[in-house]
């Protein structure tokens, strides 16, 4: 036993190099299990799929070679406590040369500590906090939007309908949802809005309805708020059981899924931000236009794609381009050539700042505000509604009273 | 940088949302208590402490999920066959985890229903991933002023309270049930007058799990759930234990009520992320005032 063990060991240390020359490994985990699988989902799918379309196109070419991609990937449990030592793990036994982030900003986070501390690149689209880039991290590109701009479309939409509007915040108690209500309270009381109230839940909450009477009581007639799926779909559907009838409603990630239709009536009129949908029309520099993404996405998945999956096949798409610019697969060559992208892609336009304050954070990407709404054919769906130059109809303001 | 408006930092809370909010505490309370009473039953009767509670509750919900979305039947139609069902998943529970660690250290039996748990959540988590399941119950809810209790929560809470008379009838006035009170109190007294003992703890794990599903059942009709959502509703359930004093199903339904209440009363007054520190602080309190539960009763005396 013992020495068919040495063999093998044996056979993988001359094994390696030899892969090593036309393959490029790529690590991530995702959150297949546990509270943020619905979202991790869609960014390990579109990871995935811009995968499998470079390689049935020949690979990564870059300095003469072609590298075919690999992908290493593992299940985090959507606990922050598992991501350290999984990213260790991809670095130091399974070879990783770039690393893609796990999702959430918690998440993402915990992981760019290893990825700095081993100098791997890591490219963020799952992680929309600021915070992880103004350390000096200087392997770390983020190609969403950040947090501090989530809420700001469904801000300024707001203060256009309703200049007199009293927003009610109620927000997951976790990095990401506080930095975005954070700065969207700020960008509410700069455009004369008025906030009655602002407070946190824990994430594990699962009975709303306390909340939701609180927030009836603080005579609020706009509610900004939520954090991840699961309470995000919850404190919608408690709000209309309780006909808590607030004339707007955005609610982070929950209602940009394409699930969140489960809720029915529920669902109807509340708006998301998001980072990309089907209905945006941006000119790609290379790679697919949105069309053609969201067919071979729906063939591949049998789903229609959502901002997390145009966000997972983003990070390849701005990593291949990266390497292809510098020629070579050679670390700081390829930080070089991220740090001077600026292209468009069926996903938006997407630039890295480089100031040693911000280092990685994206600084182009722009987001849209969708509103569930009913569609032509009588199912709910989302519309882009914000801004104007991008929207696919009109926004309804207020949401319709609850009718049950 | 213009004036931050005085509401910003004081929401105004009248009466009648306390008064909301202290209501539906007690509606959802009650399903809270329903759900202990599973739990305390079977710790009554032979001081094993069900760890698998929380994943047949999950059970319960997606017995609810699919039978309504499969059948597109009432939700409430679902109660029955859970309830059935649920009573032989519990017998099957007690002869694979149960049997054979009665009279051993408790440990054993944590372990061994601890392990099934993981088993069923892992089997769950297999088909269903974790993603949220929603069932949708449309009734007509009772509004007063600007608040409004939904149907669901009204008719759950009614349901609740039901089942849980019907278990105090069945275990104060039936044959079996005043066996099984018998058996809590002395296992060996109650086998020398000629109970058949081991019978009569695989029917009270049935009731347990079967009061588990039926509660899985309910909460599935309030709140959107995962297959995880079991560790939260079984935490509440041992704080509900607690409260109630461990052995005493209708201590249990009480317990439940005083939790929803305490959620009720806390929630308008502070930050909303401060209401499970205030919880925790109250149970370790009364946990050092009474020890053995506020509506504790004699030990064994189910």
């Amino acid at each position: 036993m013992k020495r068919i063990c040495l063999l093998a060991a044996a056979a993988t240390l001359f094994a390696a190099p030899a892969l090593a020359q036309d393959t490029i490994t790529i690590g991530m985990t995702a959150s297949q299990t546990g509270p943020l699988n619905v979202d991790s989902l869609g960014l390990q799918r579109g990871a995935e799929m811009w995968r499998d379309e470079v390689n049935a196109a020949g690979g990564i070419k870059a300095g003469g070679k072609s590298y075919q991609v690999k992908f290493v990937v593992y299940d985090d449990q959507s606990v922050g406590g598992r991501v350290q030592q999984l990213y260790t793990r991809l670095i130091n036994e399974d070879g990783a040369q770039f690393l893609f982030s796990p999702y959430s900003s918690g998440l993402t986070a915990a992981a760019a500590v290893i990825s700095e501390q081993y100098g791997k690149i890591m490219i963020d689209g799952g992680g929309a906090e600021a915070k992880p880039f103004e350390l000096g991290n200087k392997y770390l590109f983020m190609v969403i939007t950040q947090a501090n701009y989530y809420l700001s479309g469904a801000v300024e939409a707001l203060a256009q309908k309703a200049p007199h509007a009293k927003i009610a915040m109620i927000y997951s108690d976790d990095p990401f949802s506080k930095a975005v209500l954070a700065a969207a309270k700020d960008q509410a009381i700069k455009a004369g809005l008025e906030v009655v109230m602002d407070e946190s839940y824990a994430p594990s909450t699962t009975d709303f309805g306390p909340i939701v009477n609180k927030v009836i009581s603080s005579n609020a007639d706009a509610v900004l708020g939520g954090g991840h799926y699961s309470d995000g779909a919850t404190l919608a559907r408690q709000m209309y059981d309780q006909k808590a009838n607030m004339k707007w409603v955005s609610l982070l990630v929950a209602p940009a899924d394409d699930k969140f239709a489960d809720l029915g009536p529920a669902a109807l009129g509340v708006t998301a931000p998001s980072q990309w949908e089907t209905q945006v029309s941006y000119k790609p520099q290379f790679g697919p236009t949105a069309q053609q993404f969201i067919k071979a996405y729906q063939d591949k998945y049998n789903a229609k794609p959502d901002y997390h999956a145009a966000a997972g096949y983003s990070q390849g798409a701005i990593l291949q381009h990266a390497i292809e610019q510098a020629g070579s697969v050679d670390l700081e060559q390829v930080t070089a050539a991220l740090n001077a992208i600026d292209v468009t892609t069926f996903f938006g336009r997407v630039k890295f700042a480089t100031d040693p304050g911000h280092h990685g954070l994206q600084d182009a990407h722009e987001m849209v505000l969708a509103q569930w709404q009913q569609m032509t054919d009588g199912k709910l769906g989302r519309q882009v509604v914000w801004p104007d130059a991008a929207k696919s109809a009109d926004l309804i303001y207020p949401i319709p009273p609850a009718t049950h | 940088m213009p004036p931050v408006p005085a509401a910003a930092s004081q929401p105004p809370t009248n009466m009648l949302g306390i008064l909301a909010s202290i209501i539906d505490g007690v509606l959802v309370g009650l399903v809270y208590g329903l759900a202990a009473m599973g739990l305390t039953l079977i710790w009554g009767v032979m001081d094993v402490i069900n760890l698998t509670h929380g994943a047949m509750i999950v059970a319960g919900m997606f017995a609810l999920y699919l039978l309504v979305s499969a059948l597109g039947i009432n939700p409430y139609v679902a109660l029955p066959p859970v309830l059935i069902g649920g009573f032989f998943v519990g017998l099957a529970l007690y002869w694979i985890a149960i049997h054979r660690m009665i009279g051993r250290p408790p440990l054993m039996s944590l372990l061994s229903t601890f392990a099934v748990n993981l088993v069923l959540i892992g089997i769950g988590t297999g088909i269903w991933g974790t993603a949220l399941f929603n069932v949708a119950v449309s009734l007509p809810g009772v509004s007063f002023g600007r608040y409004t209790f939904p149907g669901a929560h009204i008719l759950a809470a009614v349901l609740a309270a039901v089942i849980a008379a019907a278990l105090y009838l069945f275990l104060q006035k039936t044959r079996i049930g005043k066996a099984l009170r018998a058996v809590a109190n002395n296992r060996e007294a109650a086998e020398l007058v000629g109970i058949p003992t081991t019978r009569l703890l695989a029917i009270a794990v049935g009731c347990g799990v079967a009061l588990a599903g039926v509660s899985g059942v309910l909460i599935g009709t309030l709140f959107p759930f995962t297959v995880l959502s079991g560790d939260g509703y079984q935490l509440k359930g041992f704080i509900v234990t607690v409260l109630g004093g461990f052995g005493n199903p209708v201590g249990a339904l009480l317990g439940g009520v005083a939790l929803g209440l305490l959620e009720g009363i806390v929630t308008p007054f502070v930050p909303v992320s401060w209401t499970l520190v205030i919880e925790f602080v109250l149970f370790v309190l009364v946990l050092i005032a009474f020890p053995g539960g506020i509506f504790s009763t004699r030990r064994g005396a189910l």
